[in-house]
């Protein structure tokens, strides 16, 4: 086996990489920019060596740089990961030449899959089943338009070399693929360093599913089942489930069998996905291949047993596979939830900074359960603007879907994260949701059910009526310390009140509270009764604990004037008040927030690349004001209604925080 | 005998009722609870004494004889908070407006001469129309009497000031003259002239909010040290505020259980400092991680950001806190911070409240501004405060401590008790590259001579070495310990005895 493998990435997949190479006793190199010089994949390699600044194109991209890491360590052998340079033909060429393995397929395969024109035409030579579209490159947006025109709308622009939805625009219309078409090809260039694009037809009503393949140099090739990654939002994956709720036997024979005959046809070697469109008939079309690990590898895994990236070392070395397709068996369900440094609240917008605090749910494995946290990141680690928002891959196993989404709602309530904005709340939305509990999903499935963008949870009554529980249970903790100050006057210490009133959102309950020896019972008005059950502390800012039938995990926290509770998406603020303090509460005013509407504010920290209009300009609804660059991803900002520009705080060049303000209205 | 005994109860139910219903409803209408519900929501249940229900105004003139409601406008008394007692007086608008009459002055003296006596803090609810005019030089009276009970009591019981209506011209001066001032957003202003005065002299037109609204007072003029969205709010949280206080100066600071490890380690704070020294960070993550709890109650927040003043608890005891902020202004002291946290510190030195100074303090501000309004003076008034405070004082210094600013944050020269440092500690005159264009000013023109300079002085001063060389920091500690490492000290630091010399008093630069 290799002595030393090179990883040529960051963040949770370098980390990932470490872990198995290091049970396989292989001594690992990271590498890592200037943000990343005290991140967990170099505290966590065997050795680490710098190689540049802190953008990836000038360090992780860099194939210069991470050749002469690679000598200068004396690696046998490079992981590339996902993204950067895993499917860059030029690096695995430099590999070839400097006598170092890559644990990933020839540079050949790379090349015929990579880029998406010459791969549709490899798939339908090897019999596979592909989508319509216009196969050749793409010259600039009038073209763009003309054939769009051609194959239909609603049509889809691609980058050639594109992946993790950069460069990738859904068009609806001609302005649409005008629009797009630039700022798509943008994104290209300064993401891929290749900025030719393609277009094809967009499939309506589509299912994301894909079928992993794992093959050696000894000409064996298996599938290990499919991947359903329809809950995608811009084409960003955000959820993953193996196998898919949707496929049967059948489907999945012929889609595992075409995967294999494309891998086959290139001379794929090591791990590799092809991705498929299902629409609602089970047709299924060749999307692409990608010829790396995938950032969702982690529910095959957990689904077959096997680990991907030990396979993929061990095929790199030149050993044959241990099995062969009859091997393979799929074992219960698998979920993983990306987190990103995405604040749901505000359309989802990149949120950077310090993680003031991290604390993913205890990883843990048994024969009915599995939680497992991919993550790059640490307590007091920072999310950079460098580099991709994710923050941790999530994953839960159980025997059965429904299982394996009540673990996962467990976990993300169990997931403490502060200091930046993150989708959290939104995925516990989605694991809560009866149509993805139902298993009929599709890509648009978040398009659709958050049209308006996500706003929170409003919890049904009975999750209402045990946060209520909670907040009375924290509420007597909490009176019962607080009347053992010291300085009370002698023989008229105070009494606490058993009776209250708990707001949680805008619903009132009444309720009695009794302290026993197990913890406090909440008697609600109608008699029903909960037990609360918790080893809960003042301080503590998890609940966990039994509330009546149900074990539940609660984040806490005290604000002004009561407690915020945040339990599967929801984020509540609960008041517990006595009877009177009750009445007297009703009588204040409510206070509406302030009036921004003629406010264009800054949604998120960035870079102003553009500022399209002026002062005195009258803009229409949506029309675009500005261009914010965040997280390499161009974002125009556009009007939310008709008016007149009065003034312009910003120009371009200006770096913005949250909330400032960009432009007023008059 | 029965019918005297239900006579008082009459009286009492005629004199609860203040100005009547209509006056009560139009009180709550304006989004305001009545003064008997706001001493409901401040006491522990059932706990208020009242005082002085009977009274009555003693004026005839302008017919005030014919109305002579009881209580006169102010409801007085003691009662606890989570078992503790404080005195008291809430200004009953709904009667004469709660206007300030020679008998309403007269209750809240009376209730405050029991508070310094008995060594309890009082807590003034202000909502008046002002003085009672038809009372004249009388009502004038009843104010300098309130003004000089508030002096006398100043630093002997904590005063509170809550400010939940109008609250104008010469009556500002008592709630101006206690410890904290809290507002309540949209529904209370306070100002020496009103609006139509000012218009009338100087011609500017201003609204009461504008002049002297909650958004004023904590944001532009830092009278206040809080604002509340409303009244139920401001009570509930001025309940969290006493439960950190002293009841007097005879007293220590209350202790109660808590539920957090005194040597908690947290890992993320080796991480705080980001690796360039002109990035900001977040110091009340800090004060967060350190406190009990990561409880903070912080005052004058939105007033010279570039200091953090308030209290947390170490091992369930209060602390003051007063932390530069990175964040705004990069920390730098001016005029306006050095007033706020030399308020606090002597504030905290009163009532034997410890304190923990965190300091990463690039200097003072410089410009014209700063000097045109005093900056010597003001930026003094820390200085002597940390001087003159006898409390226990520790100090820990996360990055920058230079020059003046350094002597001023309570360093060991200060006679702190307890300096410590993290690893990532500056203390010098000045930051590397100030000092090295002065020191060596003949080889300004070249850039490369000036880096190595600068490398140079950033290798020998820029570290906390040099001072903890001198004794200067006692200790050089990990910042993941310094949880631990601050409570043990302030444990160690519990008997301090210190004591300035004999004098009258001293003479502060104000």
């Amino acid at each position: 086996m290799f002595k030393k493998l090179l990883i040529a990435n960051r963040g949770e997949i370098a980390c990932r990489v470490i872990k198995t190479a290091r049970q396989m006793g292989i001594t690992t190199v990271a590498i890592y920019s200037d943000a990343d010089r005290n991140a967990l994949h170099v505290k966590m390699a065997d050795e680490a060596i710098h190689i540049g600044p802190s953008p990836a194109s000038e360090s992780y991209i860099v194939i210069d740089k991470v050749m002469a890491a690679i000598k200068a360590s004396g690696a046998e052998a490079v992981h590339p990961g996902y993204g950067f340079l895993s499917e860059n033909r030029k690096f695995a060429e430099a590999l070839e030449a400097a006598g170092v393995a890559f644990v990933g397929p020839p540079a050949t395969a790379i090349e015929a899959m990579g880029d998406k024109i010459t791969s549709k035409k490899l798939a339908q030579e090897a019999g596979v089943n592909t989508v319509p579209g216009h196969m050749g490159l793409i010259e600039d947006a009038a073209e763009a338009i003309t054939i769009s025109g051609m194959i239909g709308y609603p049509v889809m622009l691609k980058a050639s070399a594109g992946g993790g939805g950069k460069g990738m625009r859904i068009a609806w219309s001609e302005s649409e693929v005008a629009e797009g078409f630039q700022a798509s090809k943008n994104e290209a260039a300064s993401s891929f360093g290749d900025d030719r694009m393609f277009i094809e037809k967009f499939v309506t009503q589509p299912r994301h599913i894909e079928i992993q393949v794992l093959a050696d140099q000894h000409g064996n090739c298996v599938y290990l089942g499919e991947r359903e990654c329809s809950i995608q939002r811009r084409n960003q994956k955000v959820i993953e489930e193996a196998p898919s709720p949707f496929l049967d036997a059948a489907t999945r024979k012929a889609m595992g069998e075409q995967a294999c005959a494309l891998a086959q046809a290139v001379g794929y070697t090591s791990a590799g996905t092809v991705e498929f469109i299902v629409d609602g008939d089970r047709n299924f079309y060749f999307l692409e291949m990608n010829t790396r690990l995938q950032v969702e590898h982690p529910v095959t895994e957990l689904i077959t047993g096997i680990d991907l990236v030990e396979q993929m070392i061990r095929v790199a070395y030149g050993e044959a596979l241990p099995f062969t397709q009859g091997d393979i068996k799929l074992n219960g369900w698998a979920m993983e939830s990306r987190l990103y440094a995405e604040d749901p609240y505000r359309n989802f917008l990149p949120s950077i900074g310090r993680l003031v605090q991290y604390r993913p749910p205890t990883e843990m494995a048994t024969e009915t359960a599995v939680v497992r946290n991919d993550t790059g990141v640490f307590e007091g680690g920072e999310i950079s603007r460098f580099y991709d928002p994710m923050i941790a891959k999530l994953c839960t196993w159980a025997p059965t879907r429904s299982e394996a989404i009540e673990g996962m709602r467990n976990a993300l309530d169990g997931f403490e994260l502060e200091g930046i904005g993150h989708n959290l709340p939104f995925l516990a939305a989605v694991m809560d949701h009866p149509r993805f509990e139902s298993g009929n999903i599709t890509t648009a499935f978040i398009a659709e059910e958050y049209p308006d963008g996500f706003e929170g949870v409003t919890p049904g009554p009975d999750v209402l009526r045990r946060l209520a529980a909670v907040a009375a249970h924290m509420k007597m903790l909490k009176e019962d310390r607080a009347a053992k100050i010291s300085g009370a006057m002698a023989n008229h210490t105070r009494r606490v009140a058993t009776d209250y009133v708990v707001r949680v959102g805008k619903t009132d309950f009444p309720v009695h509270i009794d302290e026993t020896d197990f913890g406090t019972e909440i008697i609600f008005s109608d008699g029903t009764l909960y037990k609360v059950n918790s080893d809960w502390r003042l301080g503590d800012t998890l609940f966990k604990g039994q509330v009546g039938d149900v074990p539940m995990i609660v984040k806490t926290a005290f604000i002004p004037g009561g407690a915020r509770l945040r339990y599967r998406g929801a984020d509540l603020k609960a008041v517990v008040r006595t009877p009177r303090q009750a009445e007297l509460a009703a009588l204040m005013p409510e206070k509406l927030p302030p009036d921004t509407s003629n406010l264009l504010l800054c949604p998120m920290p960035g870079l102003i690349v553009k500022v399209d209009v002026a002062v005195g300009d009258e803009v229409q609804d949506g029309q675009a004001l500005c261009t914010i660059e965040a997280m390499k991803m161009e974002n125009i900002l556009r009007a939310g209604r008709r008016g007149v520009i009065a003034k312009i705080n910003a120009n371009a060049g200006d770096s913005l925080a949250v909330d400032d303000v960009i432009m007023e209205f008059e | 005998m029965k019918d005297i005994l239900e006579q008082l109860e009459q009286r009492r139910a005629d004199a609860r009722l203040g100005g009547g219903q209509n006056r009560i409803d139009a009180q709550h209408a304006k989004g305001k609870l009545t003064a008997r519900e706001r001493i409901e929501l401040l006491l522990d249940e059932d706990s208020f004494e009242e005082y002085d229900m009977f009274v009555t105004h003693r004026s005839t003139d302008f017919g005030m004889a014919a109305s002579k409601p009881r209580g006169d406008g102010v409801v007085t008394g003691w009662g606890t908070v989570n078992g503790r007692v404080v005195y008291v007086f809430a200004q009953d608008f709904t009667v004469l407006g709660g206007s300030v009459s020679e008998t309403h002055g007269a209750k809240i003296c009376k209730i405050m001469d029991m508070a310094m006596q008995n060594g309890a803090p009082v807590i003034g609810i202000n909502d008046s129309g002002g003085a009672r005019i038809q009372e004249g030089v009388a009502s004038l009276a009843a104010y300098g009497e309130v003004f000089q009970r508030n002096i006398e009591a100043s630093g002997v019981v904590p005063q509170i000031s809550l400010i939940m209506g109008p609250c104008a011209g010469g009556a500002v001066y008592s709630p101006a003259m206690t410890d904290f001032i809290f507002m309540v957003k949209d529904s209370s202003y306070m100002f020496v002239t009103g609006p139509d005065v000012v218009k009338t002299v100087t011609n500017e037109h201003v609204t009461a909010e504008q002049l002297g609204g909650a958004s004023t007072h904590t944001r532009k003029s830092s009278v206040a040290d809080g604002a509340f969205e409303d009244d139920v709010e401001a009570m509930s949280e001025v309940r969290r505020l006493i439960d950190f206080l002293p009841l007097s100066n005879r007293e220590k600071p209350p202790v109660r259980p808590f539920y957090d490890d005194p040597s908690r380690v947290e890992e993320s704070l080796d991480t705080l400092i980001p690796d360039n020294p002109n990035m900001p960070y977040d110091m009340k993550e800090l004060i967060h991680k350190l406190a009990d709890e990561g409880d903070f109650y912080e005052l004058q927040a939105d007033f010279a950001g570039n200091i953090l003043t308030g209290f947390i608890r170490l091992e369930g005891q209060t602390v003051g806190v007063v932390a530069n902020q990175p964040m705004v202004l990069a920390g730098v002291l001016d005029i306006d911070s050095a007033r706020k946290a030399a308020r606090f510190v002597r504030f905290c030195d009163c009532f034997e409240i410890p304190i923990l100074t965190l300091v990463d303090v690039p200097g003072f501000l410089p410009g014209t501004t700063q000097e045109y309004n005093g900056v010597i003076k003001h930026g003094a008034k820390l200085l002597f405060a940390y001087g003159e405070a006898t409390v226990p004082k520790v100090t820990v210094i996360t990055r920058k401590a230079y020059g003046g600013a350094y002597v001023v944050m309570s360093s060991k020269h200060l006679r702190g008790d307890v300096n410590y440092a993290w690893p990532t500690a500056e203390i010098a005159v000045m930051g590397a590259k100030g000092a090295t264009e002065i020191l060596y000013r003949s080889e300004l023109g070249d850039p490369d001579k000036i880096a190595g300079r600068v490398k140079e002085y950033e290798d020998q001063f820029a570290n906390p070495f040099v001072a903890a060389e001198r004794g200067f920091i006692d200790e050089v500690i990990q910042p993941r310990s310094t949880r631990k490492r601050v409570c043990r000290a302030f444990a160690a630091l519990r008997t301090k005895r210190r004591q300035m010399p004999w004098k009258k008093h001293d003479n502060i630069p104000l």
